[in-house]
């Protein structure tokens, strides 16, 4: 039994602990909140207390963006982008993860991992190949060029993560359904598919954010304004000549990392689980 | 009865359907996904290759074949040594520094206490967001002028304003900005991992080992850390992987200064190979990763194998 | 409704064969039940009649015709999986229907046969729940439906009772082969219990390490085991075994192996017996022993009738003389196969 002494610090130092986990990670979203809503006279006097508002708030710097800006242009960009993107991986990764789960051989493993370590191919890897390879199909400095690109990122994770979903699914329910007069594509149909909505959700979410999350691909191989997505938009086309905007860059960021953020909180055990690969099962 | 049979009787030309074969069908599920992959990332990668054993730029595209020479090159520049060293101390600076902060969050969040889910969710912000976005704020906080760190710090009495740091000016101080970006971006990642891990070892091995008479570090050293080993390996090879080949912090931060101080892999290949236009000593540069990617998917490989006994 | 019949049908699994060579013959109308423990290969071949794998050598008939190369959907056989294998996403009435589906059978003729087929098995007031509502009597008897509806060739039947309690598992026996009998389908069943194949069957397969070892009905098995594996498989507890002198082995049912003195003259071969052990069930006394001049690797058992449980007569530790009849010997030659004349 510890002495109630001992007990109080223990607990005052465990919450320390977490208040020191919570301010490192939360601290730079609160600074974009705070920044995207200062008025910028209060924003660049040093004299005044950075942490919250001297002055009144205002919607000033949101105002400028979608006005004065691409700033909408780049959201449509990327919701066009992340939903094209979602549209090609789920017809290839779905089928894909069904066929590598319902391989008996080893050599369906194998091909699963394969796939997989595919997705560990770093875009700086493949960048400059890629450039050659879009100009080819003219679609340099085109949006274009990141749907054609992302699935190769996508594609790979999501045939992993979906995998694992059907691997979990009971193989009996589709052998009942083969029976009971089904092709075998039917059965894939009418029973895997309807069986991992769940699952799919999850593929369809993460491929949105890891599309929206993309930087390195866009910035190589987009350089329009009016062709950017909202991440490269928003960290390189804020900037005129030496002068960072810094109230509308942290608007910008902030409402592009919202909608993120939430949903790696919903999905993020599923993520956990897809990249472990059930490594400790 | 024989309007039942009847089925029976007739079909085997017209149900002889090749998709009822299982390998055909699964062959043919999996294909998209194969060529898609084989196209946009084995192709690519092939040519890589071989652009970095050529004498390829955008301004003269030949196909001519030099061997090795971009790699002599390179390795006689001491700018790339340069580039080639401060890699390894990012990446390995930043999963150091994000294990240790996950090992000590993850040992937080493991404790019921009121509120956890929502800290969780605000620990998991830094790997959720995009990192480029995060990078740009972190540029706002490290700020030559107004930065907020050297706010508090002058605030607090640690410095006078002629003392405070220009974070991004000085070459050691960068490097460790985004050693220090990147451990807070990668730490999150790291709980998760653990917590995943700590969870999943099962509660009576953990009671058995209780009543076996292990203590508190016992059970952790000898019974837990064992057995998330695999989960853990998985998340660090990721973190290395997207570390040493990472572009967007650097580039967004530092732009490889000053001096090419955070000048690493990735953002040195992008600058040759497509801000230059030298895509045969760009891909040489990348090229570089490969190896390190190659020891890592070997790991992976074997660890996996290993897994199945 | 049709005839099954294999002809040595083999199936390997990495060169090792899950059957090995089964030859059958499933009258139409037929109740057959396969026997064997567990690991005998009985779903591996259950599975290759319905088409779910394709045996490596052998031929498969249904109502005559050779099925080999034609794909599960078009064989007309139904299956009821070991866990029912019922649709979760579907309400029990979709689940009946979707065999009729599949074959386009239209809508208004769907509704009948779900309908008929759930008053038959008295789920008619389930039909618009979900599986996961259903308790698992409920779930076997629409996965009975839902193989029912369509009027299968075949039915097959995997284990159909391993995940019930043991109360449910008699009665949902009981209703099982009444409406076999009442529909007349051809029935092939599965099981590793030989409780139920005795119950069930009209006729039993005995099978192990994936061969046929006897086909027969339960007297037949029961009464003429083929070989020393069917003697001592089926039978609670199973066939006294010894080993004869001259060659060869000696069996005897516990039930038929009594005191001397309980045994009516005429043809009987007398032992003598030393009690080791016994166990009173109640209905029953056991003993268990051995028996001079025989070998036998299990201890001999022998069934005593109620009549000598209140006697208490049969002492541990002594030697009582003991007898079979002559008519209840059978006799096994060294491979272990049964000799017929003797
Ligand atoms: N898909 C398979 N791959 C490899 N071996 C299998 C497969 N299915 C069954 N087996 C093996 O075949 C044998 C028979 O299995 P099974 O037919 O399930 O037996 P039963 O139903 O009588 O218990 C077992 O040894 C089993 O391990
Ligand atoms: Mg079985």
């Amino acid at each position: 039994m510890p002495r109630p002494a001992a007990r109080a610090l223990r607990e005052t130092g465990f919450y320390f602990g977490v208040a020191f986990f919570v301010i490192l990670a939360a601290f730079p979203f609160y600074w974009m909140v705070i920044t995207a809503f200062k008025q910028n006279s209060d924003l660049y006097d040093v004299t005044n207390i950075p942490f919250w508002f001297n002055e009144p708030p205002t919607l000033e710097h949101i105002k400028y963006l979608f006005e004065e800006t691409l700033f909408a242009r780049w959201l449509l960009n990327s919701l066009i982008i992340g939903l094209c993107v979602t549209a090609i991986t789920l017809v290839t990764a779905v089928p894909a993860g069904y066929s590598l789960a319902r391989m008996t051989s080893r050599k369906g493993e194998a091909l699963g991992i394969t796939i997989f370590l595919t997705y560990l191919v770093p875009p700086t890897l493949l960048f400059l190949p890629l450039s050659r390879i879009i100009a080819e199909l003219g679609l340099q400095n085109s949006m274009w060029a990141l749907v054609l690109v992302y699935p190769t990122f996508t594609i790979p994770f999501c045939s992993w993560l979906l995998m694992g979903f059907f691997k979990a699914l009971p193989i009996e329910i589709e052998e009942a359904a083969i029976v009971d007069g089904c092709s075998l594509f039917g059965a894939f149909i009418k029973m895997a598919i309807p069986l991992s909505i769940p699952a799919i959700l999850t593929v369809v979410i993460f491929t949105f954010t890891l599309t929206l999350q993309e930087f390195v691909y866009a910035l190589t191989f987009v350089s329009s304004s009016d062709q950017k997505p909202i991440t490269l938009g928003v960290t390189t086309d804020l900037i005129r000549g030496d002068v960072f905007f810094w109230g509308e860059i942290m608007a910008g960021a902030l409402i592009a990392a919202i909608p993120v953020a939430i949903a790696y909180n919903l999905f993020l055990d599923r993520f956990i689980a897809g990249i472990t690969g059930g490594a400790v099962k | 009865m024989s309007a039942i049979a009847e089925p029976v009787v007739k079909p085997t030309s017209r149900f002889h359907f090749i998709f009822d074969r299982r390998a055909v069908l699964e062959t043919v599920l999996i294909a998209p996904a194969i060529i898609y992959v084989l196209l946009l990332v084995g192709l690519p990668l092939l040519l890589a290759i071989y652009y970095s054993l050529s004498a390829y730029t955008i301004y003269d595209p030949t196909w001519k074949f030099v061997g090795l020479a971009n790699f002599k090159q390179i390795l006689q520049n001491p700018t790339f040594l340069d580039t080639l060293r401060n890699t390894f101390v990012f990446t390995f600076g930043s999963q150091l520094l994000g294990l240790v902060l996950g090992k000590f969050g993850a040992f937080l969040l493991l404790q019921p206490f009121p509120g956890r889910k929502i800290v969780r969710a605000l620990i998991i912000l830094p790997f959720a967001v995009p990192v480029a976005l995060a990078t740009i704020a972190w540029q706002w906080m490290f700020d030559s002028l107004y930065s907020v760190i050297n706010w508090t710090m002058i605030a607090a009495g640690i410095l006078t304003r002629e003392e405070a740091p220009n974070w991004l000016g000085n070459p050691y101080l960068a490097m460790l900005c985004i050693i220090i970006i990147n451990a807070w971006r990668f730490f999150p990642f790291a709980i998760v991992i653990f917590l995943a891990g700590i969870t999943a070892v099962p509660q009576d091995v953990i009671d058995a080992a209780t009543v076996d008479g292990a203590g508190f570090w016992r059970r952790n050293y000898q019974i837990i850390l064992p057995m998330i080993l695999p989960i853990m390996a998985i998340g660090l090879i990721f973190g290395i992987v997207f570390t040493f080949t990472d572009l967007s912090i650097v580039f967004l931060l530092t732009m490889g200064g000053p001096g090419g101080a955070t000048s690493v892999l990735g953002f040195a290949g992008f600058q040759t190979g497509i801000v230059s236009g030298d895509v045969a000593h760009g891909a040489a540069i990348s090229l570089f990763m490969l190896p390190v990617l190659l020891v890592v998917v070997i790991f992976m490989l074997r660890f996996i194998r290993r897994r199945e006994i | 409704m049709a005839a099954v019949l294999t002809r040595d049908i083999v199936k390997k699994f990495n060169e090792v064969a899950a059957v090995d060579g089964i030859s059958l013959r499933v009258p139409d109308g037929e109740f057959m039940v396969l026997l064997g423990p567990s690991g005998c290969g009985k779903t591996t071949f259950l599975r290759i009649i319905c088409g779910l794998e394709q045996q490596t050598s052998g031929d498969l008939l249904i109502g005559g015709n050779i099925v080999n190369e034609i794909p599960p959907r078009a064989r007309g056989v139904a299956m009821m999986f070991q866990s029912y294998g019922l649709y979760p996403h579907y309400t029990v009435r979709n689940n009946i229907a979707f065999p009729l589906r599949t074959q386009r059978v239209p809508r208004e003729e769907i509704a009948k046969k779900v309908e008929w087929a759930s008053q038959l098995l008295g789920i008619d007031h389930l039909l618009d729940r979900r599986p996961r509502q259903l308790s698992g009597g409920e779930r076997q008897r629409v996965a009975l439906a839902r193989a029912l509806v369509r009027e299968p060739t075949a039915l097959l039947l995997d284990e159909p009772l391993s995940n019930l309690d043991a109360k449910l598992r008699t009665s949902a026996r009981q209703e099982i082969r009444n409406f076999q009998q009442r529909v007349g389908l051809t029935t092939i069943y599965v099981t590793h219990d030989q409780v139920e194949a005795m119950g069930m069957g009209d006729r039993i397969a005995v099978i192990d390490h994936g061969r046929v070892r006897q086909v027969g009905t339960p007297p037949e098995i029961y009464e003429n085991p083929a070989d020393l594996f069917v003697a001592t498989f089926v039978g609670a507890p199973p066939m006294n075994i010894v080993s004869r002198n001259g060659g060869g082995y000696l069996g005897f049912r516990p039930e038929n192996f009594l005191p001397r003195d309980m045994i009516e003259d005429g043809g009987a071969t007398e032992f003598s017996f030393r009690v080791d052990r016994s166990e009173y069930l109640g209905s029953e006394r056991i003993v268990y022993g051995v028996m001079e001049g025989f070998d036998s690797k299990q201890p001999i058992t022998a069934k005593l009738p109620p009549a000598h449980v209140a006697e208490d007569s049969i002492r541990p530790g002594e030697w009582h003389p003991f007898a079979v009849k002559n008519s209840a010997l059978r006799h096994f030659d060294t491979s272990g196969n049964r000799t017929t004349s003797h």
